[in-house]
């Protein structure tokens, strides 16, 4: 106990911020509650994991790939309760059953003891034809038999779809508590489900616009906590952090290029937010635009030749791309008079973006060969979209019930789900690359 | 004239502070006061002040004292725009008036945008906001090394509402002192 107990507010801040770089801490988990999507998808039975006599597994292994593989739109899984029979070799599958069930597809799977942890086999099969379309064998710690299971979602995914899954990776996102002086902001990082949330820097003052590394190993991000924005690059593993942009004015919209080499980002320190290259081992900085206007959110195509980025530069905000050197730049966005915050689909053949239609900002891809645009979501103020890195869904933020929250949709349309933490504003998600 | 009644109103602004010295901060009322507002509005009002302000010693000046002119230290913008709408000229003219005699006095102008559109092309907004005022301070002779900008797009609103009533407030530039 302290005998000191009532602390100064500034050395709580100070104490707050030095007390969470450097090491995460859990924090409260994000929730999923599936808003829409799932009359269109394909039946699939993932009978509960058989286990050997006597273990415990520490998870429910079928019930985690469900829940990933209904996350996605394209599947329902069958509730364990309808299922008449439990197979947990092939041996033990009778496919008439399963048939007569209505299934497409059907699971099954063992876990065994290891001496690191467990080993955890599974099986998918065609229930129509009969046959085996996927086996593996994995070992798994009991600490990462949640990250296990998702692993074999997205295997089954593959298998399906033909498209990676994307259950293994992770949402980076900022949530606040409180304001003015009570302000309280984090920046998290949570399994693409919403469990293991851990906080990665926490504040005092805002913290804005996560950005990955192509290696999933790094974030950029804005800080204020020094009173005025300034880019941090943070590994997330150990917790070190590097201090990038610190220049007068503004510092911000952090982007790292396909390759890892190069941190787009938004200065000021010329006189008006213009966008500029930071090369991140020469340190060597190179101005990419230079307007009265402003130019900013600047996000990479997928081959790097590229940027697209906001400016008003015509009269109001649209979406423009220039060469990745600089350089003339052409309006891509066409229809609107709010278009911003955009980003390329991992094909680089969409962007994603806000988009103003009818006073309301919402989440629209515009198709670039077609120049056709087509709308994700519904609110008033939804913002920060976030393409999921196999294409398939995009993350963004909305407000429900008068709070920030997170929401996904399915891209193809259909599937869409919400994403909220028990207390305090959630915002600004970051999907993470498909390595991690 | 102005300068007399400011030296007198100061006394009052000292006092005025010193009855909210554990807040150690202050931020102006919400929108241009009319009248005298009590030393428990301004109490209320440290509670939702900004943590850099309370990190930061202030120090009494006119400024504090609601009667004086350079009480109205908030521009207010319409929506996405940075340009400086003719009634608060005169506002930014006072500033710059008592900032040009006062060579020791440094302000920083605080760019803000309301949540409309995207977070970052709201920062880059509130950056423009801040430097339109700075620019006009610069014009009217106030030299560079007395100001500063400091911008925070739409991160730290003055009303958290999602409606015209909370997005008319947030658009602004505070002058601090």
């Amino acid at each position: 106990m302290s005998r000191h107990t009532r602390p100064p507010r500034l050395f709580l801040a100070v104490v707050l911020i030095l007390a969470s770089l450097g090491q995460a801490f859990a924090a409260p988990r994000l929730n999923i509650e599936i808003t829409g999507g799932i009359e269109a998808a394909q039946p699939i039975a993932i009978v509960p994991f058989g286990t050997a006599e006597g273990l415990i597994p520490p998870v429910d292994m079928a019930a985690i790939i469900g829940a990933d593989l209904a996350r996605t739109g394209r599947f329902k899984p069958m509730p364990t309760r309808d299922m008449l029979d439990m197979p947990t070799t092939r041996e033990e599958v009778d496919f008439r059953d399963w048939s007569l069930l209505g299934m497409n597809n059907l699971v099954i799977g063992r876990i065994e003891p290891d001496p690191s942890g467990y080993r955890l086999s599974f099986t998918l099969f065609d229930v129509f034809r009969g046959t085996e379309l996927a086996n593996s064998t994995l070992v798994s710690t009991k600490a990462g038999m949640r990250q296990t299971a998702h692993r074999i979602a997205d295997e089954i995914h593959e298998k399906l779809t033909g498209q990676p899954g994307v259950a293994a990776t992770r949402i980076a996102y900022i949530t606040s508590t409180g304001s003015g002086a009570d302000l309280s902001v984090t920046l998290r990082v949570s399994d693409a489900d919403g469990y293991n949330p851990q906080t990665i820097v926490s504040s005092a003052e805002p913290l804005m616009s996560p950005a990955w590394s192509p290696d999933g190993q790094r974030l950029a991000y804005v800080s204020f906590e020094n009173k005025r924005a300034a880019i941090y690059i943070q590994e997330l593993s150990s917790g070190r952090r590097e201090l990038v942009a610190s220049h007068p004015g503004i510092n911000g919209s952090p982007a790292f290029s396909p390759d890892g080499t190069r941190l787009a980002m938004t200065l000021s320190k010329d006189g008006n937010p213009d966008i500029y290259s930071l090369n991140l081992l020469s340190r060597e900085l190179t101005r990419l635009t230079d307007h009265y206007a402003i130019d900013t959110e600047p996000s990479w195509s997928p081959d790097g030749q590229s940027l697209i980025f906001t400016s008003d530069r015509g009269g109001s905000p649209q979406i423009y791309r220039m060469a990745a050197s600089g350089g003339p730049a052409e309006r891509i966005s066409v229809e609107g008079d709010y278009n911003g915050r955009a980003s390329y689909a991992p094909d680089g053949r969409s962007i994603v973006m806000v988009t103003r239609v009818n006073g309301a900002f919402r989440i629209g891809v515009l198709d670039l060969a077609r120049g056709v645009k087509r709308l994700l979501s519904r609110g008033d103020l939804d913002e920060s979209p976030s393409f999921a890195p196999n294409g398939a869904m995009v993350i963004y933020a909305t407000i429900h019930g008068n709070r920030g929250v997170l929401a996904t949709a399915s891209v193809e349309g259909g599937g869409s789900q919400r994403l909220t933490q028990d207390s305090g504003q959630v915002r600004e998600p970051a999907w993470s690359p498909l390595k991690r | 004239m102005a300068e007399l009644r400011i030296g007198r109103l100061a006394t009052l602004a000292v006092i005025l502070l010193g009855m909210n010295l554990a807040g150690c901060a202050s931020k102006p009322a919400p929108m241009p006061p009319t009248s005298m507002s009590t030393p428990s509005t301004l109490s209320r009002e440290t509670t939702t002040a900004p943590a850099v302000e309370s990190i930061r010693p202030t120090y009494a000046g006119p400024w504090e004292d609601p009667a004086s002119p350079l009480y109205e230290r908030t521009i207010y913008f319409d929506y996405d725009t940075a340009e400086i709408k003719p009634q608060y000229l005169s506002v930014i003219r006072t500033h710059a008036r008592y900032l040009g005699n006062q060579p020791g006095t440094r302000v920083t102008l605080e760019g803000h945008t309301d949540e409309r559109g995207t977070r970052e092309y709201n920062l880059a907004l509130s950056d423009q906001r801040a430097e339109s005022v700075r620019r006009f301070m610069l014009a009217e002779g106030v030299p560079a090394n007395q100001l500063a900008t400091l911008s925070y797009g739409e991160e730290r609103p003055a009303d958290p509402g999602h409606s015209e009533t909370s997005w008319r407030l947030n658009r602004r530039v505070i002058i601090q002192y």
